[in-house]
């Protein structure tokens, strides 16, 4: 019930109440982007933290004296997000801007330089790029072969058949594998020596096949691993579209005779056709997240090495945290853009009907 | 369609009839689909059953039995339950009584954080969901977005100021903290995927509660919330899947107390210097998918219906 928050009151908006979240809001981040500058970090925390509790607490008095039961709910959900998710974005929004590395104390500001120095420095930068196109390239690769892979799964679950449920399940298992496991298998089924695919091949051929030794082989081999891991995801979303269709729609269709073809079109596409776009919206934005497949198979070996691996390295094994985090800003600003140009196209569409 | 006997049909197999069904002609297709796909962990499972020396030989053994002398003997190996054992005892090769590998703790810790996380999240975010849903709040869909858009961002991005103020805070290693990092990676799709839930249901019925005098906790507990199970089975199971087999934040975040299996599975593979043990790693993920299998086989009537009932707009 205690706002601290002790300021002249201008009217409107910027009204001081117990109640004002708006305010509690805009002050909770100006002090904590300020006491995360000023103070060591272990006591901006508590600030932080205080802040937090600060907001929440403005949230629960505002929703309390409307009988907002909406913010009384939300409450909660908000808080958690944003302690874990929205304070950590803007604690590494901020560390961008500041010369830092988590292995040493000094700490200095050095506003844009970390931005300019990994899109242009002659060492940084090429790495950065290679990491962006290869993982652009993985994104197409991968996202198109799970969307192929799991809509054909899909018709083949669509219809009701005896032993349905048991078969399914087979389908969904590689969904449920741990990615270290599977991955791991995949160096084994990979493996020139112990492998079954150099195995197979080797006795066709007679010669000796090594996958793992191209680039195309490479990539080939983690997005085979990683759609066949994640079609079963596509194949669950589209599946639960061709299910929803009325039963009647087809029936309809039968007696009119119009053909299979024009069936799939004008009945059981436009209900799938949603399912589908959410489907290569998440794939999408997992496949940009690719890293552990390529840790497993190919330690970034072959020009397979992908953006958020290449973060990873930087970041966690050199060290380098500000200019890891200038990179993950970078890429997150990009994710951003495609997100929206999705929803953009994915809204136009819908509309144009 | 010929004609089934009763014992199928009382073990709940349908006749195909009608628009929407197909007959055993299209088992027999989905199953050799289906088992394709699921050779690779048909595969790692095999392997569990292994003898140590059958794992490595050239050409790799692919199953316990010959099937009757359809499977060439060299392709064949001896099954043995050696490896679940070594799971978690490992045998000292400077003899002694076996040392405890940890496995177990390991297996109690994913349970414990992933079964806690998931349903904090579905509590929280169920919560919340039917607050947007119902209570709109002034500029409702920009918080909406926000929340969406902490789902659409890759993981890594939160990694480096989550392990700081971790260090920072003195929660890197303790359950607190990623209990309550995966609750807030969870949440976001919970709440997405609650709302569109509780945004379906019809209410015609809340409003007729409530003029009887129900209390709007009744309405939720008693109206609301049974009308969405399957939407509640659904988000469980997809947020348990992917907790359950996190590897990341895990990785980066946990302590050799919290440890979980991912990880310590990471570690059993790539310590030793001596190779990768096959057998080990395959005996872990074998006990380790168990019980992610058997939650969705159950829950899988309603992970179909629920997905659709979230997603589909009428």
């Amino acid at each position: 019930m205690t706002s601290t928050t002790a300021t002249a009151s201008p009217p409107a908006l910027m009204r001081l109440s117990p109640d004002n979240w708006k305010l509690a809001i805009l002050v909770g981040l100006i002090v904590s982007v300020l006491a995360a500058i000023a103070l060591p970090a272990s006591a901006s925390f508590w600030v932080i933290g205080v802040m937090a509790a600060l907001i929440a607490a403005a949230f629960v008095v505002n929703a309390y004296r409307r009988k907002y039961y909406g913010g009384l709910l939300v409450a909660p959900a908000i808080a958690v997000l944003f302690v874990m998710n929205i304070f950590p974005l803007l604690w590494s929004l901020g560390l961008s801007f500041f010369a830092y590395q988590s292995n040493q104390q000094s700490i200095r500001f050095v506003g844009l330089a970390n931005y300019i120095k990994v899109l242009t420095n002659d060492i940084m930068a090429p790495a950065n790029w290679a990491a962006l196109v290869n993982t652009a390239m993985f994104v197409v690769l991968t996202v198109t072969a799970q969307m192929i892979v799991g809509f054909l799964l899909a018709m083949l679950f669509a219809k009701q058949f005896p032993l349905r449920k048991y078969l399914l399940i087979l389908v969904l298992t590689p969904m449920m594998l741990s990615v270290v496991a599977s991955g791991v298998f995949f160096t084994y089924y990979y493996d020139p020596t112990f492998g079954i695919l150099s195995y197979v091949i080797n006795s066709i051929t007679g010669g000796q096949f090594i996958l793992m030794d191209s680039k195309v082989g490479a990539v080939t081999g983690i997005v085979f691993a990683d759609a066949w891991m994640w079609s079963p995801f596509v194949m669950l979303l589209v599946l639960a579209g061709l299910v929803s269709v009325p039963k009647y729609l087809y029936e309809a269709a039968a007696i009119d005779r119009v053909s299979k073809w024009r069936q799939f079109w004008t009945i059981t596409f436009p209900y799938i056709r949603g399912l589908l776009m959410l489907a290569l919206l998440f794939r999408t934005i997992e496949a940009f997240k690719l890293a552990d497949l390529v840790i497993l198979l190919t330690k970034g070996g072959n020009d397979t090495m992908t953006i958020s691996y290449h973060l990873i390295r930087i970041a966690n094994e050199q060290n380098k945290t500000s200019e890891g985090a200038a990179i993950s800003y970078l890429m997150l600003f990009m994710v951003i853009v495609l997100t929206n140009l999705y929803l953009y196209i994915a809204n136009r569409r819908s509309q144009g009907d | 369609m010929a004609e089934h006997n009763s014992i199928w049909e009382a073990l709940g197999f349908r006749k195909a009839s009608g628009v929407g069904e197909a007959g055993w002609g299209r088992t027999l297709a989905v199953a050799i689909v289906s088992l394709i796909y699921f050779l690779p962990v048909l595969f790692i499972i095999f392997t569990a059953f292994k003898p140590q020396d059958a794992a490595l030989s050239v050409p790799p053994t692919l199953s316990p039995t010959s099937f009757f002398g359809l499977i060439p003997d060299q392709f064949v190996f001896s099954p043995t339950l050696e490896n679940f054992g070594s799971v978690f005892k490992r045998s000292m090769t400077s003899g002694g009584a076996p040392e405890s590998t940890g496995f177990d703790r390991y297996f109690f810790n994913s349970i414990v954080i992933a079964s806690s996380s998931v349903l904090l999240a579905l509590v929280i975010g169920t919560l919340a969901a039917f607050g947007f849903s119902r209570y709109p709040l002034k500029g409702n869909d920009t918080y909406l977005f926000i929340i969406l858009t902490t789902r659409m961002l890759p993981a890594i991005v939160v990694i480096i100021p989550v392990i700081l103020m971790f260090r920072v805070v003195g929660l890197s290693g303790s359950y607190t903290g990623i209990i309550l990092l995966y609750t807030a990676f969870n949440l976001a799709f919970t709440i997405w995927m609650m709302k569109s839930f509780f945004d379906e249901l019809s209410l015609d019925v809340e409003d007729a509660a409530r003029i009887d005098g129900s209390s709007d906790t009744k309405v939720f507990f008693k109206i609301a919330l049974p009308q969405v199970v399957a939407g509640l089975a659904a988000t469980f199971v997809f947020g348990l899947i992917l907790t359950w087999n996190e590897f990341l934040f895990a990785l980066l975040l946990s302590g050799p107390d919290t440890r979980t299996v991912p990880v310590a599975m990471n570690q059993a593979v790539s310590s030793g210097g001596r190779g990768t043990d096959w057998t080990l790693l395959a005996a872990i993920e074998t006990l380790f998918l168990i019980p992610v299998f058997l939650v969705t086989f159950f829950l899988q009537n309603h992970l179909l219906r629920g997905v659709t009932f979230g997603t589909v707009k009428r």
